[in-house]
């Protein structure tokens, strides 16, 4: 007993462990990727080159916020860029419709939550996998955005808004929409990190019978996550379509891989119940970065897929590699231990 | 009837979980012809042993022997191969398959062109069906089984491989008394063709009827092996406990005051209906019956977990909303459930976590929770309890069943609860932590807490309530009080049979 | 059944298996349907070319459809199937264009050999380093189109680089059946079999069913696990080969997408998402549903556009479909417990 006490004692603490280590690990090559490519790389290091890289980076960092969310529960949403691509696709036919910019901004938004609702209804309240179920709304809501507009673009937007989307902040290289992305970064990591939801959330991750057992509501918890998710993915429909002042039916098409891979290389858990917000920060401007370092290199834009895939598998990988190694080298230490000390007990009898 | 040479020798063979030594140096026979019972507390190792004999887990060292050559079991299809069947507690079945599939898995007749003859796989299944003296047809999918058949359908597939080994680990928990009778019969058959069998269970008015040999385990250590003729009932508690029952139970007189929880009515089909009983502040109530008489599933319903389709829950005087735990957790009742790593704890997540998630809330400021609140309660609360761990944020999945037991008592007590609802509270812990939680809950109790139990130990139910009651298939049969209440008068009225223990 | 069934046996058919029937039953109704309002507002879709479209098309899907069956089954997930088809399409391609002797069969076992080995990597990665099929095939659609893109660059394989036996393999028909078809019927028929009748197919069932029981019962579960995506990526190159042979122009872009629709064929045929139950006819009958949608919109001349919103509708639809039913099955199988006799 006394042996027991005293080991769990000596060993560091594995889950605070592993947290720090992948944070530390993701926000280092990241940083390394940066410094690497700024010295290497032609351009990169330019402030033009980092407004199209923040530009660059929007959509996704903005999707993986909510995204973070969910994965944490352990579901997951593959229909965020048809939300975004449908939302683009509404303000478009709106537009062309002459409504006044301001109520097709709000409308779209309204639209992403009610298209998030519809994933939340089908996974929890029928209780379907949110694999099959967002899949499903990832075909449904991108032949929708088609139904609508066709294959055409609505390109006219007021310039008011399409400059102040591309435009930056005084005389820095800073993009306005930088703004939007840093302060829903700063909420979304509030909540999951400092109040009671975001405790929830965690633990609905990490067991959701024993999360119902402590009084939390997964299926209410998890419904609102879809919304919030549709509702993000609405607004980064509304920012994309003016930022390239173009509305069409496939903006944003396979963003949702982008994103599922910049979260799991932030460290979260597809498993749910692990995750960090900054480690999923990192992860977006890894991917980013490496993405337009790489395109300065004049790779092509479909090789750097490449990149993202090996990424997405090496992001889950890894940590089950290190984890099995030490499971084996533990393994073996015990063995040793135990042969031990059951021929050091034969000696004594 | 007993071969002279054991089928099967377990030598000296060890196994540990990280720092927690499972089984150590544990050795046993095994022979033809004879039933041989595995008794000990829970947590003593028994399970650990049969998972080695099934290849789930190898032993960290000694050996298993086979026909007195050394084998190794590395993996459940070695343990087949070598003739050992093990039915678990819970069946292993594949739902989406046929019953007739389920036994012949990987030992399907083949027809020609080595495809499956289902003709004859079913043939079999009936054929084996008809010699265990059921009738479960073969080709239904074993989806919607219940435990009883599914248990059957386990023998059904240990019969089929001609396994020489058979080892049941506690398969009657689950049953009433017809289907206990019915798997004897079937047991005893099996052992008279010649197997050997190991036979696992807490009642041991089975043991006596059904088995020749009883092995004792205490805390994964071996305590004795003798025919189960030398050996009174009394002398196997007092090997499998290792110390005087009385000591352990500490229970204060307390004069009970008002009612705290009375329930009226309540009723969850086909679970159970007509549940009436009041606890009143102070007093310890024990639910006892069989497992799967429906006293999980009544608290639960309580608690609000599960739903339920009729009556009331009052608590305090105030109706109670159903399907709600958190409209329990608000009136006061605290709910520490059966399955401590499924539903008592979030075995990933740290300790801290664990013990404050049900009052995130109320220690959060403006709504934000910047975590100094939640250590400094976390660190109160596991003080209180004596819990020993290395740090807070360690996932409380690393540390031992008793400590692991004090989190979800620190998480519940922690609220300062009116009605504290314990669901087998000691299962699967150490002696020393399980004479501490019956002297906290003994204290709770003085204090004017009221406290509802579920348990399956008799000695703890006997031990620590003012109050019994009884359930037997999903209707409340009796209410004894703490002078009425014997292992007899327990039992009795929890099979519906006359029992001699 | 063989001949010399026990007529008790046969007679007693489970329900869940009637559930199952019922399903591929809906398809083929819906199906009839589908064909006769579209017949009737315009008979030209009943024409022999319109049919044999639909046949060539259903054909490479189903062949896809098949794969991803056997993998879903399992309890896991292909979503490398597009990518994988157009690596293949492309080597295939490539090879051809510089060997215009080649056999068309060896072409079929280049093509299903790229595929195995993209698959044997999938299955490799889900079992041996332990992470969730989605995550992997979610990766390996993007290495395995990157890879294309990389090798291919802007280039395109067209129609007149390709052998003349080759292209003729796509269109010719043996009894007036497309070549393409039999091929997938083949696929599909001796998928079937395995499935449904062999001690390995069988397992895989098992593993979907609970792979805790898999593992308990001694089933080897890793190996068959990277079977299963072995099978799947061999299926998704031999549709790639048969992609080549169909449309004759190839470019690295070739297949992009389709794992939505082969996903969703399995889907709506009745293989359920958590493994353990379906069939490969049923993910069949689920590719030809699909693709004959897409020709009755053209025909009926509704707006193309609807295609995928209709996929996406189904797949809904269908796993909507499922859950009521197997929550109505549950309730009844409940009540056919045993009897102690």
């Amino acid at each position: 007993m006394s042996a027991e006490t005293a080991s769990v004692t000596e060993r560091p603490s594995p889950l605070a462990g592993r947290f720090a280590n992948w944070n530390v690990a993701i926000i280092a090559l990241t940083v390394l990727v940066l410094i690497v490519a700024s010295a290497s790389v032609a351009n990169f290091g330019t402030s033009q080159n980092f407004g199209f890289l923040v530009l660059d980076l929007l959509p996704i960092a903005l999707v993986a916020l909510p995204m973070t969310l969910v994965i944490v529960t352990g579901e997951i949403d593959l229909s965020v860029a048809s939300t975004l691509g449908l939302s683009s696709a509404v303000m478009g036919y709106l537009w062309n419709a002459n409504q006044p910019i301001e109520t097709i901004i709000p409308l779209c938004l309204l639209l992403g939550a009610v298209l998030g609702a519809v994933n939340g209804f089908f996974v929890t309240v029928l209780g379907l996998p949110s694999l099959a179920v967002t899949i499903g709304t990832l075909a449904l809501y991108r032949g929708l955005a088609f139904v609508v507009l066709g294959d055409g673009a609505v390109a006219d937007f007021p310039a008011l808004y399409t400059d102040w989307v591309t435009g930056t902040i005084g005389g820095t290289p800073i993009p306005n929409v930088l703004i939007i992305v840093v302060a829903l970064a700063v909420v979304f990591g509030v909540v999951l990190h400092a109040t009671p939801i975001g405790r929830a959330v965690f633990a609905v991750g990490a067991s959701e019978q024993a999360a119902r057992f402590a009084g939390v509501r997964p299926g209410r918890l998890k419904f609102w996550l879809y919304v919030v998710s549709g509702l993000v993915a609405g607004l980064a429909g509304v920012l994309w379509t003016l930022r390239y002042s173009s509305a069409r039916a496939d903006n944003g098409a396979g963003l949702e891989l982008a994103v599922v891979a910049a979260v799991l290389l932030g460290g979260v858990s597809i498993f749910g119940g692990k995750g960090a917000l900054p480690g999923v920060i990192a992860g977006v401007v890894l991917l980013a970065s490496l993405q337009n370092a790489l395109r300065l290199s004049d790779v092509s834009n479909e090789a750097l897929n490449v990149v993202t895939g090996v990424l997405l598998i090496a992001s889950v990988l890894a940590p089950n590699l290190a984890n099995a190694v030490r499971a084996a080298v533990s393994r073996r230490r015990h063995r040793t231990e135990s042969l031990h000390r059951s021929s050091s007990r034969k000696d004594l009898s | 009837m007993a071969t002279d040479t054991p089928v099967l020798r377990m030598r000296d063979v060890s196994k540990s979980f990280g720092a927690v030594a499972a089984v150590q140096n544990v050795s046993f026979d095994l022979y033809g012809g004879e039933a041989h019972a595995l008794v000990g507390e829970n947590g003593a190792g028994k399970s650990t042993l049969v998972k080695m004999l099934a290849g789930v887990h190898r032993p960290d060292s000694g050996s298993i022997e086979l026909d007195g050559t050394p084998i190794e079991l590395a993996t459940p299809a070695d343990a087949k191969a070598a003739g050992i069947a093990v039915i678990y507690q819970e069946p292993t079945l594949f739902p989406d398959l046929s019953v007739a599939e389920n036994i012949a898995m990987g030992r399907q007749p083949l027809g020609r062109f080595k495809t499956i003859d289902r003709a004859a796989m079913h043939a079999q299944a009936e054929q084996l069906f008809a010699r265990l003296g059921v009738s479960i047809a073969p080709n239904r999918p074993a989806r919607g089984l219940s435990i009883a058949d599914q248990q059957l359908v386990e023998i059904a597939k240990a019969l089929s491989a001609d396994a020489r080994v058979v080892v049941m680990d506690e398969p009657t928990a689950a049953l009433t008394g017809v289907e206990v009778e019915r798997l004897f019969a079937v047991a005893r058959s099996l052992r008279d063709d010649g197997a050997a069998l190991v036979f696992i269970s807490h009642r041991f008015e089975e043991i006596t009827a059904l088995c020749e040999k009883v092995t004792i385990l205490r805390d994964g250590k071996h305590v004795s092996t003798d025919p189960l003729a030398d050996l009174s009932v009394d002398e196997m508690v007092r090997r499998m406990v290792g110390r005087d029952l009385d000591a352990l139970f500490p229970k204060q007189d307390v004069t009970p005051g008002a009612v705290v929880l009375s329930v009226r009515g309540l009723r969850r089909d086909p679970v159970f209906a007509d549940i009436d009983f009041e606890v009143r502040a102070g007093e310890i109530v024990a639910l006892a019956g069989l497992v799967g008489s429906g006293r999980s599933e009544v608290v639960q319903s309580i608690f609000g977990v599960d739903p339920r389709d009729g009556g009331t829950v009052e608590v305090g005087g105030r109706k109670l909303k159903p399907g709600s735990p958190r409209a329990a957790m608000a009136a006061g009742v605290a709910l520490v459930p059966e399955d401590r790593r499924q539903q008592g704890l979030l075995m990933e997540l740290s300790i801290e976590r664990n013990v404050t998630l049900p009052r995130s809330r109320a220690l959060s400021q403006l709504g934000f929770l910047t975590g100094s609140s939640e250590r400094r309660s976390a660190k109160e609360w596991t003080t209180r309890l004596k819990t020993k761990y290395g740090r807070l944020s360690d996932e409380v999945g690393t540390l031992s069943g008793g400590n692991q037991q004090k989190v979800v008592l620190a998480k519940w007590l922690s609220m300062a609860p009116k009605l504290l609802i314990v669901d087998e509270p000691t299962r699967g812990i150490d002696v020393g932590t399980k004479a501490e939680v019956h002297r906290l809950m003994s204290n709770l109790a003085a204090e004017g807490v009221a406290v509802l139990m579920v348990s399956s130990e008799l000695p703890e139910v006997l031990g620590m309530a003012d109050r019994v009651l009884v359930m037997r298939e999903g209707r409340l049969v009796a209410t004894l009080d703490r002078s009425e209440a014997t292992e007899q008068s327990v039992m009795f009225a929890a099979t519906g049979q006359e029992v001699t223990v | 059944m063989t001949a010399v069934g026990l007529p008790g046996v046969t007679a007693r058919r489970s329900s869940l298996d009637l559930v199952l029937r019922a399903r591929e039953l809906g398809i083929v109704l819906a199906l009839a349907l589908l064909v006769a309002v579209t017949a009737i507002s315009n008979p030209r879709f009943l024409s022999a070319q319109s049919i044999r479209d639909i046949l060539l098309g259903t054909a490479i899907l189903a062949v896809l459809a098949v794969g991803q069956a056997v993998v879903v089954i399992t309890r896991n997930i292909d979503l490398s199937v597009g990518s994988v088809l157009g690596l293949s399409a492309f080597t295939v391609g490539t090879l051809l264009r510089d060997n215009p002797g080649l056999p068309v069969v060896v072409a079929l076992l280049v093509g299903a050999g790229v595929g195995g080995v993209c698959g044997a990597l999938n299955g490799v990665l889900v079992r041996y380093g332990n992470v969730p099929a989605l995550v992997v095939t979610l990766g390996t659609l993007y290495v395995v189109r990157g890879i294309t893109y990389f090798w291919a660059g802007g280039q395109q394989i067209n129609a007149d680089e390709l052998p003349a036996g080759f292209l003729d393999f796509g269109n010719a028909t043996l009894l007036s059946v497309p070549y393409l078809v039999l091929i997938a019927l083949l696929v599909l028929v001796v998928t079937g079999l395995v499935l449904r009748n062999y001690r390995a197919g069988r397992e895989l069932y098992a593993m979907g069913s609970s792979p805790q029981a898999a593992k308990l019962a001694g089933i080897a579960v890793g190996r068959r696990t990277v079977v299963a995506f072995l099978v799947s990526g061999a299926l998704a190159g031999l549709a790639g080969v048969l992609f080549a042979a169909r449309f004759g122009t190839i470019d690295a872009a070739a297949g992009t997408g389709y794992e939505l629709n082969v996903v969703a064929a399995v889907v709506v045929g009745g293989v359920a998402v958590f493994g353990g139950s379906g069939s490969v006819w049923g993910a069949a009958l689920g590719a030809l549903l699909l693709t004959t949608i897409g020709s009755a919109l053209a025909v009926l001349e509704i707006n193309q556009f609807w295609q995928q919103a209709i996929v996406g509708g189904l797949i809904l639809l269908a796993i909507g479909a499922d859950r009521l039913v197997a929550a109505r099955v549950a309730a009844s199988l409940k009540k056919r417990g045993s009897h102690v006799s």
